[in-house]
Order: structure tokens, then C-alpha cells, then sequence
């Protein structure tokens, strides 16, 4: 790899031996995937992936007290994924036991490193920075240095950032160097599109069974799709690109989906047409009877599959505003529906802290504190992806959920069915 | 014994006993139990992989596609290899994916363990390996099996 002088000082040691550590790491990462040199973050903040002060990953506070003590401080601030407790949510005391005093004991002094190493704000913790309540939303054609998944593909896809799909350290490094090696989805050659999608469904699907089927399929490449902004419009309006933040999770989650376009929707897509797709792009052709084959295939593996659900978390990713308000409304008139105060199965909405923030006082928060749902910036991966959760029998409308933990998967109109005690 | 040849990675050498995942190596979900337990032998926790689920991965020699999941995927293997619960080389059949990547190279200059790691060895090397054959990496990418 061709590096600058001044990138040439760090890897040989001139600003000390941490840093050279975290310019060869970068620079070997980049040589693996034919990266010639490091190109500039332009982006103005990073996002971290690993939010959690998981007591046993202590490797990574010994990491973070080394960058700490030896100088080291993030050329740009960041934001992180959510936090992974909430006292709103609801446990028991033993899991509150464990998980405050043994499971994330270290999420105090974690969040310390993370001020110094250049934490954004508090507030700062949700998958999807990207909201204007949370601050952290780039710019088409801004360099990234991002983590988590279901970011990385949003600010690819809908804003027009450019992000590698980085690791979990990998992206802290990008920041403190304030330079990435250059290739892949940051390059143009690999924003191309490798996969045709053709949508010839009978209505609007399910953003996280579409997205799951087509992450499932093409795996890591980049998808062109057909047919969705005929549903969708040509405009990136706030329910579209709600709709597009889940199927882009969802692609990410069941595959491993950095990018994808839409055809005359999303910004390289309107630009630049299907010039965008390689000649030897291979085609997906995707009816009602390919998603109802994909929903099929979802393995169920609570112990009983017939158990009677205790916990329903909607939001992973985080719900916008919209999308929040969207569910209160409409939990509430299902209840009032079906003459009920209460959901018939305890349920957490998870979105942004600067979303919940901005509807303080709002008629839907009391509305939703009424009907007894719980409101909360907590991560559900985190809480259910543990020991102590994977016997509960949760219910979930999110696809990366399901994959990542023992959740059980349902679409919108059943969940809203099944908590609302409705038909 | 069979002998291919691949893309070294992480240069070393070592012998040890295969376990092949011919699934995407999911690194969070096979971790993450035994991180929790503090199991010495790193047993994997991945029930949809059945290949490896409840199978020892500290001391193998880790036979796989590529890794999958969690973005976390790098910075677990990096804290696996901290504790000395990595795999005793990695062995890639297709060119490495960027959170694999991320955990070889976090683990190879950032801690004191060592993980060979051969990439792009070919579909007919996880075809042919089988867990518990006899796994030699040398230095310049060769693998040997049986």
C-alpha cells in the first residue's frame, strides 16, 4: 500500500508505538482486500459497534486503557450502538442480578474509556445515529469509519455515504487515524451492483421478509432492486426510508449486505440508472410464494414451540418517530378494539434516547404509559442474547433479531394481533 | 494426505485436529457461551451450526467457508485469543470476509497468541476435510490433511 509521509511516520513509530500498532493493523486490513492506499474520513463523526461493559471481554478495556495511556484520542467523536440495560424494562430480580452485577458490571467504567477515547454525547447510543434527534447523519459521499451492520448499510444505500462493512475496533481505529484503507464499498467498482432484483409480489412486502430473502440470496453482494419503488414512490420520505432502515437490517442481518439500490430510489440508483449493475449480474426473481418459502424456513427453537409468549420487542433496529408513534396509535386502538386496557403480552418499544427525548410530554408517551407499554432505548439483541433470556419465549417483528437470538419472528399485523389480543 | 495451497494470512505453522464448519462461522454466537461460563476449551455455542455446536474450538484447527454475523465478529475473536481460547490456525476455503479479517489481524498484533491463518484454499479442501482428520500449516500458505 502506498502510504503519505505523515501516514508513513505512524506505521514506522514516530508517534509512538500504539499508534504504529493501530496504522499496521489498518494498513494489513486493507492490504487483504487490494487496497493501494487510505483515503480521508470525511464523514464528521464515527459509530462503534461494541456499546456493551460486558464483564468478560476485559481483552478490549485492556485495548482501550492501552490506546488511553499511551495519547491516543479519536481524531473525530462518535456515537454507539444502544445501551444494553434499561431499569424500564422488565426482568425479575435475578436477571437484574446477574445482569447489573456480573453480565454488563463493567458498563460504567466502559462508557469512562469511551468519554475520554471521544463519546459524543450521553445521548449518543443508538443503531440508528442516523436520525435527526441523535446528530450523527452523513452526507452523500462521505467517508465513513463505521461499524454495526444496519448503519453501515442505511448510510451506504439511503444517504450515499461510503462504508466498509468494518468490525467492531476496526472502525475505532479508522477514527483515531481519521483514514481508512480504500476498498470495496468505499471504491465505485465496488458499489456496483452484482445481483438483479426482480419484486413481482401482489402487494407492498414486508420490509423485513423481503430484506431477509434477498441477504439470504446474495449474501455480501450488492443488490439492484426492481419493482419496490412502484409501492415505495420515487421519494425518500419518512416512512420510506422506515421502511428501508428494517429491510436494509434485514439484508444485513439474514446476509451480508453492505449496499444496495433501489431502482429510482435511492440516491446512485436515480443518478446512475441501471448502468450501475454488471453485465454479469445474476438475477433473483422474488413472488408471494419465495417469501412465504423464506418465512417458512425460519427454524423456531424455544424448547416449546407452542409456548404462550412473554415479552414482545419491537424496534431492532430502533424505531424512528414516526415509526414509534405509528405503533402506540396503533396498540392503543387495537386494545380499544378488542376491550382491553392492558397488551396481553408485556411489550417494549425500543427507539433512539433523542426520539424518546423529543416526545416527552406528547399525548402519545402518555398514551403508551396508559396502555403500559414500555418505552425504551435499550438494545433487545443485548437483553436476549443471553443465557438467562434464551429459555423466555419473546416475540419479535424484527428479522436481525430472530437471526441473532431465540426470538421468534412475526410479521407487523400478527404481532399487533397477538399483543392487542385482537384477531 | 492431501495438500493444498492458499493465501497466507497470519504466517506460522502448527499441527492440530480439524473441525470443519461448512456453514459460515457465526463468531459471536459460537463464542459467546463460553465467554459467559469462562470454559477454558471454548465450546461452541452456535445452535444453528451444527458442524461445531458443542464442539471444542480452542486448540482446533478451525476448517471454514468464511466468518458470518455479528460486526462484533473481530473484536470477539481478538478477546478469544487474549485469553488463549483461539483456534489453533484458521483455515479460510474462500477469501477471508472483513470481520474474519479484523479478528486475525486484531488477535496476530495485538495480542501474544498465535493463529496461523490460509485463506482462498477452494471448496475442495472443506469438501475433503473432515472433523478429527490431522491438520499441518506451514509457512508458506501449504496445508497438508490426514
Amino acid at each position: 500500500m502506498r502510504l503519505t509521509e505523515e501516514q508513513q511516520e505512524i506505521y514506522d513509530g514516530k508517534k509512538g508505538e500504539t499508534y504504529a500498532k493501530v496504522m499496521q493493523t489498518l494498513v494489513r486490513y486493507g492490504e487483504l482486500f487490494g487496497a493501494e492506499e487510505m483515503t480521508e474520513v470525511t464523514g464528521e463523526y464515527g459509530h462503534l459497534v461494541t456499546s456493551f461493559g460486558l464483564k468478560v471481554i476485559h481483552p478490549v478495556y485492556k485495548l482501550m486503557d492501552e490506546l488511553i495511556d499511551s495519547g491516543v484520542a479519536s481524531k473525530q467523536k462518535f456515537t454507539m450502538d444502544p445501551r444494553p440495560l434499561d431499569a424500564n424494562v422488565p426482568s425479575g430480580p435475578i436477571k437484574d442480578l446477574v445482569f447489573k452485577k456480573f453480565m454488563y458490571s463493567m458498563q460504567d467504567e466502559y462508557e469512562q474509556q469511551l468519554k475520554k477515547l471521544g463519546l459524543l454525547s450521553e445521548d449518543g447510543f443508538s443503531c440508528a445515529c442516523y436520525f435527526d434527534e441523535q446528530g450523527n447523519r452523513p452526507k452523500k459521499g462521505d467517508v465513513l469509519s463505521w461499524a454495526e451492520s444496519s448503519a453501515v448499510v442505511y448510510a451506504n444505500s439511503v444517504l450515499g455515504a461510503r462504508c466498509n462493512r468494518n468490525s467492531g475496533i476496526i472502525e475505532l481505529f479508522g477514527s483515531i487515524l481519521g483514514y481508512v484503507p480504500k476498498f470495496g464499498l468505499l471504491t465505485d467498482e465496488g458499489r456496483r451492483a452484482t445481483w438483479k432484483i426482480e419484486l413481482k409480489t401482489s402487494k407492498l412486502p414486508s420490509a423485513q421478509v423481503l430484506g431477509s430473502a434477498i441477504g439470504m440470496k446474495v449474501m455480501e453482494d450488492v443488490p439492484y432492486v426492481f419493482g419496490l419503488s412502484e409501492y415505495l414512490g420515487e421519494e425518500l420520505t419518512p416512512e420510506v426510508c422506515a421502511y428501508l432502515k428494517n429491510f436494509g437490517a434485514a439484508t444485513a442481518s439474514n446476509g451480508a449486505v453492505g449496499l444496495y439500490h433501489i431502482d429510482k430510489l435511492t440516491p446512485e440508483a436515480k443518478e446512475l440508472g441501471e448502468s450501475l449493475i454488471n453485465d454479469d449480474a445474476k438475477t433473483y426473481v422474488i413472488d408471494d410464494a419465495e417469501l412465504k418459502r423464506v418465512v417458512d424456513s425460519y427454524p423456531v427453537i424455544w424448547k416449546n414451540p407452542d409456548a404462550k409468549p412473554k415479552m414482545c420487542f419491537i424496534g431492532c433496529p430502533h424505531l424512528s418517530k414516526a415509526e414509534l408513534t405509528d405503533w402506540i396509535n396503533k396498540i392503543c386502538d387495537g386494545l380499544k378494539a378488542s376491550g382491553r386496557t392492558k397488551p396481553v403480552i408485556p411489550t417494549v418499544l425500543t427507539s433512539a434516547p433523542g426520539v424518546i427525548k423529543s416526545l416527552k410530554g406528547s399525548e402519545e408517551l402518555k398514551a403508551a404509559e396508559a396502555a403500559g407499554l414500555v418505552i425504551s432505548y435499550i438494545c433487545p439483541l443485548m437483553y436476549c442474547d443471553n443465557p438467562l433470556v434464551h429459555s423466555t419465549p419473546i416475540i419479535t417483528n424484527s428479522n436481525k433479531l430472530r437471526t441473532y437470538t431465540s426470538c421468534r419472528f412475526y410479521e407487523d399485523e400478527t404481532v399487533l394481533a397477538m399483543i392487542t389480543g385482537g384477531k | 494426505m492431501k495438500e493444498f495451497r492458499g493465501r497466507v494470512i497470519v504466517k506460522g505453522t502448527c499441527t492440530a485436529t480439524a473441525l470443519v464448519s461448512h456453514e459460515g462461522f457465526n463468531t459471536l454466537a459460537s463464542y459467546q457461551t463460553s465467554f459467559l461460563t469462562g470454559d477454558k476449551k471454548a465450546t461452541c455455542s452456535d445452535q444453528n451450526n451444527p458442524d461445531i455446536y458443542k464442539k471444542p474450538m480452542a486448540g482446533a484447527a478451525l476448517c471454514l467457508p468464511q466468518t458470518i454475523g455479528s460486526t462484533t465478529g473481530g473484536m470477539i475473536l481478538y478477546t478469544a485469543s487474549d485469553y488463549g481460547r483461539q483456534p489453533a490456525c484458521m483455515l479460510f476455503s474462500k477469501p477471508i470476509d472483513s470481520i474474519g479479517a479484523a479478528g486475525v489481524l486484531l488477535s496476530d498484533i495485538w495480542t501474544d497468541a498465535k493463529m496461523p491463518t490460509i485463506d482462498s484454499l477452494g471448496d475442495d479442501f472443506l469438501s475433503y476435510v473432515k472433523t478429527g482428520m490431522t491438520i499441518t500449516v506451514k509457512e508458506d500458505g501449504t496445508v497438508l490433511v490426514g
